[in-house]
C-alpha cells in the first residue's frame, strides 16, 4: 500500500512537472506572501509598541510603519491573487491531461478490458474520481506551499525575535505533525473503500436508469430499489467513517496548536518580566504562534482532502495503466484498398482460458466472394467477427488479409477496408447527418442523402421534426430500433469499403424493405470479399459459400443447394422456416 | 431547493447540535485574547509570575473544553451530511424510477447519472462544511465585533464599517459565481455522456478507425470544460486579496485610533493588543468563510440541479389510481380509435387504431419498419398514453388503472433484450418473486433457452453480467421470454423479440406458446411465419391499419400483406418446390 502511495505521488508529480514556469511562479508569490504576511505582524508589533500609554503616544513614528504596513498589503494582495490565478491553471491544466489521457486510453484499451467490465464503472473513473482528485489537488497547491513556508517563514522570524520562545515552539510542533500523520494513515483505507462503493453504485444507476423500460415493464423498482437502499447503506456507513475520521485532524491539531499559544503566551510573558521582550514584541509573537500553527491546521486539512484524491488518482492511474492492445508493429504495414482474399490458418481462440471456444479453424476466402454464416446462437459467429477485424487477437494460427497476417499490418487500415454494420445498433449523439457521415465526415450532403436512400432511410429521415439536421440523443433516443439500423446501413453505403461484414444487419428491418436494401448491398456488395451473419434464410442463399457454424466448429459448407443436398444440419434448418 | 431540504429533516438533532458545539467551541476560542489582555495588563504590569501561569493553564482549559465540542460537532455533521447524502440518493433514484417513458426519453441517461453521483457528492461535501462553520464563522466574526465594542465604542467602529464591507465583496463574488458553477456541472455531463458513448460503441468506433476523432472531440469538449472552470476559478481568485486588504486597512485604521484613545488614556496598551488580536481572528475566520462559501455555492449548483430532477420526475410522474375491477363480458384488449403522437416527434405515430381482441386470442402484428408496430403494443401496458381514443383492457382505460395492476396483467419482452447482473436464477424471478425452480425450468423450456442453460456449468446460478452482456444477442432474447413466462400474464406481448432466433427455434417457440391457454399472446415480427398462424393479424403501415384478418384472408385482400409475403416466401417455394 505504501508502495502504491509513492507510486501515485510520482505519477501526479509527473503530470504536474508540465507545468514548470506557473509552478514557479505560484512558489514565487507564496514565498513573498508568505514572508510579507509575516512581516506585516512584525509592523504591527512595532506600531504597537509607540503606544505606551496616555500621553507618549508617537504618532509620527507610527505613521512611518503604517505607510509600511500599507505597501505590504497591496503586494501581498497582489502576489496572492497571481498565485490563485497559477495554481488554478495548473490543477486544471492537470486533471484536463489527466482526463484525456484516460480517455485516450479508453480508445487503445483491448476489447476484451472494455467486455469485461461495467460501462458505469469506467465513467465512474474519469468522471468522478477525476473530480475529486482536482479538489484534492487544488486544496494541495492552495494550502500546502503556503503552510509549509509559512512554518519555515514564521519560524525564522521566531528565531529573529528571540530563540528562546522559538525554542518552546519548536519542541512542541512535532506532537502536531504526529496527530495529522497518525489520522491520515488510518483514513486513507476509509476514503478507498467509499471510492469503491461510489463505483459499484454507479454501476448499478447506470444499468438500471440505462434500461428504466425493461425495470418497469416487470414492475421492478420496488426490489431495485431495496438493492439501491442496501448500496447505499454501505456506503453511506463508509463515507460517515471516512469523513469523520478525517475530520478529526482538525480539531485535534487545534488542540496542539492552542497548547503551543498557551506556551508561547507564558514564556513571552515571562520574557516581557526579565526584560528580554517588549510588549510589541510579544504580540507579534503571539500572532506568530497563531500564524505559525494554522498552517499546521491546513496542512492536516488538505492531507485528509489529500487522501480522498489520491485514493481517487490511484483508481484513475489504474486504469491509465491498464496494458493496451499491443501497438502495431513497427513494420506493420498499410493496407490499402485490399483484394478481399482471406485466410485462416489453424485458427484456435478463447475468451477465458479454460472454456475452449474456436479450435484449429481453417478457412480461405477468395477476393469477391460472398460467404454467409448461419448457426445456432453462441456459435462463434460472433467471435469469428472479431477475429476477422481484429478486435481480438488469435491465440494460435494466423488470420490473413492479401496473405498479410492481420498482425502485420495496422489495425487502422485493417479496419478501413471492412464495412461493418452489427445488430446492435449504435449511434452517436449528434445529427442525423453526423451519423451518417461518421465513417466519411468529408461526405457532401447529396452524398448523405443519397446514401441514406439507398439504405431506404431518406424517408423517415424527412419525415423528423429537422430531417438531416435532427439531433438524435444519445442511443438513438425515440428512433425504433429498426430506424437505427437504416442508418448504421447507410452508415456503411457512405463509405465503400473493399470488405463488408453483416452481422444481423437486417434483424430489425421488415422484409419489405430488407429486399429493397438487399437490392442496394447486392450492389456494394458486387466484388467485394462479404461475410453475412443472418438467421433469415433468405438472405444468405444467394451466398457463394455457406459456413454452418456449431460450437465453435464448422461443420458443413458449401452453397445452398449443395447444402441442401448433404441433407443435414443446413437442410434441418432451412425446412423449419416453412414448417408450422 | 424545497425538495431537497426535506431530506434533511431527518437529521434534526443533528442539525441543531453540530453548529452549537462548533459555536460552543468558538466561544471559547472568543476569550482568549481576553486571557492574553489580562496576561499582559494585570499579570506583565503587576509583574505577577503565578498569575500569568494560571491564565496559560487557562489557555489549555480552553483548548480542552474546544477540541471535546469540536469533535462531537464533527461527529454531527458527518452523520447528517452523509446521511442526508444517502436519503437523497434514494429519494432521486425513486424518483427516476417513478418517471415515465415520455420522460426518460426526454431526460437521457447520463444527466440522470450525473445528477444522483456527483451532484450529490457535492452536496454532502456542502452540508458538511455548512454545519459545521456557517455558525461558527459568523458567530466569530460578530462575536470579535461585540467583544470589541465591550473594549472600547469607538475603535469597536472600524469592525462594524469592516464586516460589512467584507460582507458586500464576498457575496459578490458569490452571486458571480453560481451560475458559473452550474455551467461547469453542465459541461461535465457533456463529458460523461461522450465517454459512455465512446464505451458503449466502441465496436463501432474501431470499424471505422475513428478514434482519433472522437479523441479530438473529447479533447475540445474538455478543453471547453477546463476554459470555464479556469474562467470561474480567476473570478473565485478575487475573495482572498480582496479580504485580506480590507481587513488590513481595518487594522492599521484599529492601531491608529487606539493609539489616540490610549493617548488620551481611554484605553490602555494590553487592550489595544487585544483589539488587535480580535481583528486578526476575523481574518483567520473569513478565509474559512470564503471557502465554505465557494464550497456552499457549488453545492447550491448541484442541489438545483438535483431539484430539477426532482421537478422532472414529478411532470413526468405515472399517475396513481384506484384498483379496478373486471368488466365482465367485455373483450380483452380493445383500441378504440387511438392515435399517438410522442412529445417531440412532430406527425402522429399511431393513427385511428381500432380493434378488438377476446381473451386468449393470439394477435400478430406486422409491418414495415417505423410503421408503428412498438408503438402500437407500448399502448397496452400504457406506457405511453393514447393522444387520441382510448386502449380498454378489461373492459377499462389503460389510463384509468394504477400502474402495478394493469403491468401486472401485461408481460412484455422489449425489442431491446437485456439481462441485469445476478444470477440466471434472479433474472427470472423479476417475473415472479415466488416462482420456485421447477415453474423457472418450465418457462425456460417453453422459451426454448434450456439448452443453453444446459451448458452453462452452474446451471441457475449462473452469472449474467450488466445488461447480460456475456450472453449473445439470441440468449438474451430467450430467457427474456423466459422472464415474462415466469410471470404468467394474462397478456403476453413479444416486440420483435425473436429477431435473433434461428428459423427452427423460432418456430419451437411458438408452438410452445401455443400451450397457454389463457393468455392472450401478442407477437410482433416482421417474419410472415412468425405469425402466419395467429387469430388475428394486423397490418401496419405507416401508422394506420392497413388489413386485419386471418393469413388466407390478408392474402387474398390486403395488398401491404402480399407484398410482405412474397418478398419472403414468393423466391424459397421455389427453391424448396
Amino acid at each position: 500500500m505504501k508502495n502504491n502511495k509513492n507510486k501515485t505521488w510520482k505519477q501526479i508529480f509527473q503530470y504536474v512537472s508540465h507545468y514548470k514556469i506557473r509552478l514557479c511562479l505560484s512558489l514565487i508569490c507564496a514565498l513573498v506572501t508568505v514572508v510579507l504576511t509575516l512581516y506585516v505582524p512584525i509592523l504591527t508589533g512595532r506600531a504597537i509598541d509607540c503606544i505606551i500609554g496616555a500621553g507618549k503616544v508617537d504618532f509620527a513614528e507610527m505613521g512611518k510603519i503604517i505607510l509600511q504596513i500599507l505597501i505590504c498589503v497591496a503586494v501581498t494582495s497582489l502576489a496572492q491573487w497571481g498565485m490563485s490565478i497559477c495554481n488554478n491553471h495548473i490543477t486544471y491544466h492537470v486533471v484536463n491531461d489527466i482526463r484525456r489521457e484516460a480517455f485516450e486510453k479508453i480508445e487503445h484499451l483491448p476489447l476484451s478490458f472494455i467486455d469485461r467490465h461495467a460501462t458505469g464503472e469506467i465513467v465512474s473513473k474519469l468522471i468522478t474520481d477525476v473530480a475529486q482528485f482536482a479538489d484534492g489537488l487544488l486544496m494541495g497547491f492552495t494550502q500546502l506551499f503556503t503552510g509549509v513556508l509559512t512554518i519555515i517563514g514564521t519560524l525564522g522570524f521566531m528565531m529573529f525575535l528571540n530563540p528562546k520562545i522559538a525554542l518552546v515552539v519548536v519542541c512542541v510542533t512535532p506532537l502536531s505533525l504526529l496527530v495529522a500523520k497518525f489520522i491520515s494513515g488510518r483514513t486513507y483505507h476509509l476514503f478507498l473503500k467509499q471510492s469503491e462503493l461510489r463505483a459499484e453504485q454507479t454501476g448499478f444507476i447506470d444499468e438500471m436508469v440505462g434500461n428504466l423500460k425493461t425495470v418497469k415493464a416487470y414492475q421492478h423498482e420496488s426490489e431495485n430499489m431495496e438493492h439501491f437502499r442496501n448500496i447505499n447503506e454501505r456506503l453511506e456507513k463508509a463515507s460517515l467513517d471516512a469523513t469523520f475520521y478525517s475530520s478529526i485532524t482538525n480539531p485535534a491539531t487545534r488542540f496542539v496548536n492552542n497548547v503551543v499559544y498557551a506556551g508561547v503566551g507564558l514564556t513571552g510573558a515571562l520574557s516581557v518580566l526579565s526584560g528580554s521582550l517588549s510588549v510589541g514584541q510579544l504580540s507579534s509573537f503571539l500572532n506568530y504562534a497563531n500564524q505559525y500553527t494554522k498552517p499546521f491546521n491546513e496542512i492536516s486539512g488538505v492531507l485528509t482532502e489529500l487522501q480522498n484524491a489520491l485514493a481517487c488518482a490511484e483508481r484513475v492511474f489504474g486504469l491509465t495503466e491498464e496494458a493496451e492492445e499491443l501497438p502495431d508493429a513497427k513494420d506493420a504495414k498499410v493496407l490499402e484498398k485490399c483484394s478481399g482474399k482471406i485466410e485462416l490458418n489453424r485458427v484456435s481462440f478463447s475468451y477465458v482460458p479454460h472454456k475452449k471456444l474456436i479450435e484449429n479453424l481453417n478457412l480461405s476466402v477468395d477476393p469477391g466472394q460472398h460467404i454467409a454464416i448461419v448457426g445456432p446462437t453462441g456459435c462463434g459467429k460472433t467471435t469469428l467477427i472479431n477475429l476477422l477485424m481484429r478486435f481480438y487477437d488469435v491465440n494460435e494460427g494466423a488470420v490473413c488479409v492479401d496473405d498479410i497476417d492481420l498482425r502485420n499490418c495496422t489495425r487502422h487500415s485493417l479496419r478501413r477496408n471492412y464495412g461493418m454494420v452489427l445488430q446492435e445498433t449504435w449511434l452517436k449523439a449528434g445529427s442525423i447527418k453526423e451519423n451518417i457521415s461518421f465513417g466519411k465526415p468529408e461526405a457532401t450532403m447529396a452524398e448523405v442523402v443519397e446514401a441514406a436512400k439507398k439504405a431506404h432511410a431518406d424517408g423517415f429521415i424527412r419525415r423528423l421534426p429537422e430531417g438531416y439536421d435532427t439531433v438524435i440523443g444519445e442511443d438513438g433516443g425515440m428512433l425504433s430500433q429498426g430506424q437505427k439500423q437504416l442508418l448504421c446501413i447507410a452508415r456503411i453505403m457512405l463509405c465503400h469499403p473493399p470488405m463488408l461484414i453483416l452481422d444481423e444487419a437486417t434483424s430489425s428491418i421488415d422484409t419489405r424493405t430488407e429486399l429493397k436494401i438487399q437490392d442496394a448491398f447486392g450492389k456494394l456488395m458486387k466484388g467485394r470479399t462479404s461475410f453475412i451473419v443472418a438467421h433469415r434464410l433468405s438472405t444468405i442463399k444467394e451466398a457463394d459459400r455457406i459456413l454452418v457454424m456449431k460450437d465453435g466448429n464448422i461443420i458443413e459448407q458449401g452453397n445452398h443447394q449443395e447444402l441442401l443436398k448433404q441433407n443435414g444440419f443446413y437442410a434441418a434448418l432451412y425446412q423449419s422456416q416453412f414448417a408450422i | 431547493m424545497k425538495r431537497i431540504a426535506k431530506y434533511l429533516k431527518g437529521y434534526k438533532k443533528e442539525i441543531v447540535l453540530a453548529p452549537l458545539f462548533k459555536m460552543l467551541e468558538a466561544t471559547f476560542e472568543l476569550f482568549v485574547p481576553l486571557v492574553v489582555a489580562a496576561m499582559i495588563d494585570i499579570g506583565i504590569a503587576n509583574g505577577d509570575k503565578i498569575y500569568i501561569i494560571k491564565m496559560a493553564i487557562l489557555l489549555v482549559v480552553l483548548g480542552m473544553v474546544g477540541l471535546i465540542s469540536s469533535v462531537t460537532a464533527q461527529y454531527f455533521s458527518a452523520k447528517a451530511a452523509c446521511g442526508f447524502a444517502a436519503k437523497l440518493r434514494n429519494g432521486l433514484f425513486e424518483a427516476i424510477q417513478g418517471m415515465s417513458f415520455t420522460g426518460i426519453d426526454k431526460a437521457g441517461t447520463s444527466t440522470l447519472i450525473n445528477r444522483m453521483t456527483t451532484d450529490v457528492n457535492q452536496m454532502q461535501t456542502g452540508v458538511n462544511l455548512l454545519l459545521r462553520l456557517f455558525l461558527r464563522s459568523p458567530f466569530i466574526v460578530f462575536g470579535a465585533m461585540i467583544m470589541a465594542f465591550t473594549i472600547d465604542v469607538k475603535a469597536a467602529f472600524v469592525f462594524a464599517v469592516a464586516i460589512p464591507a467584507l460582507s458586500i465583496l464576498v457575496f459578490s463574488v458569490m452571486l458571480l459565481t453560481i451560475p458559473l458553477y452550474e455551467k461547469v456541472q453542465k459541461q461535465l455531463d457533456t463529458l460523461l455522456s461522450r465517454t459512455r458513448e465512446n464505451l458503449t460503441g466502441v465496436r463501432v468506433i474501431r470499424a471505422f478507425g475513428k478514434e482519433q476523432e472522437e479523441t479530438e472531440e473529447f479533447i475540445a469538449q474538455n478543453r471547453i470544460y477546463t476554459k470555464l472552470q479556469i474562467y470561474t476559478g480567476k473570478i473565485a481568485a478575487f475573495m482572498n486579496p480582496g479580504t485580506y486588504v480590507v481587513l488590513n486597512i481595518a487594522i492599521v485604521v484599529l492601531i491608529y485610533i487606539g493609539g489616540r484613545q490610549v493617548d488620551s488614556g481611554v484605553l490602555k496598551q494590553g487592550q489595544v493588543v487585544a483589539l488587535y488580536n480580535y481583528m486578526s481572528q476575523i481574518l483567520v475566520e473569513l478565509i474559512k468563510l470564503v471557502n465554505l462559501i465557494i464550497t456552499v455555492t457549488k453545492s447550491v449548483a448541484c442541489a438545483k440541479r438535483a431539484g430539477g430532477l426532482f421537478a422532472m420526475a414529478e411532470d413526468e410522474k405515472e399517475k396513481e389510481r384506484a384498483q379496478k375491477g373486471k368488466i365482465q363480458g367485455t373483450a380483452k384488449v380493445v383500441f378504440e380509435h387511438a392515435a399517438l403522437v410522442y412529445k417531440n416527434g412532430g406527425e402522429e405515430a399511431l393513427t385511428d387504431i381500432d380493434f378488438s381482441v377476446q381473451s386468449g386470442e393470439t394477435v400478430g402484428i406486422i409491418g414495415g419498419t417505423g410503421s408503428g408496430k412498438s408503438s402500437l403494443v407500448h399502448l397496452i401496458p400504457n406506457f405511453y398514453t393514447a393522444t387520441k381514443g382510448r386502449v380498454l383492457v378489461d373492459g377499462i382505460d389503460v389510463a384509468d388503472y394504477p400502474a402495478a395492476q394493469l403491468r401486472d396483467k401485461v408481460g412484455i419482452v422489449m425489442q431491446k433484450a437485456v439481462l441485469f447482473k445476478g444470477t440466471i436464477r434472479e433474472n427470472l424471478l423479476w417475473g415472479n418473486k415466488n416462482a420456485g425452480d421447477d415453474m423457472l425450468m418450465a418457462a425456460i423450456e417453453k422459451a426454448q433457452a434450456a439448452d443453453i442453460l444446459e451448458k452453462k456449468e452452474n446451471g441457475l446460478d449462473e452469472m449474467v453480467e450488466q445488461e447480460g452482456r456475456n450472453l449473445s444477442g439470441g440468449q438474451r432474447q430467450r430467457f427474456s421470454i423466459a422472464r415474462a413466462l415466469v410471470k404468467n400474464p394474462e397478456i403476453l406481448i413479444l416486440d420483435d423479440s425473436a429477431s435473433a432466433l434461428d428459423y427452427a427455434t423460432d418456430a419451437a417457440l411458438r408452438k410452445a406458446l401455443r400451450s397457454l391457454e389463457n393468455t392472450t399472446v401478442f407477437i410482433v415480427s416482421q417474419r410472415t411465419s412468425s405469425i402466419m398462424h395467429a387469430d388475428k393479424i394486423i397490418v401496419l403501415d405507416d401508422g394506420k391499419i392497413a388489413g386485419i384478418g386471418r393469413h388466407e384472408e390478408l392474402l387474398r385482400s390486403c395488398e401491404v400483406y402480399q407484398e410482405i409475403y412474397a418478398s419472403q416466401f414468393k423466391q424459397g417455394e421455389e427453391a424448396a418446390g
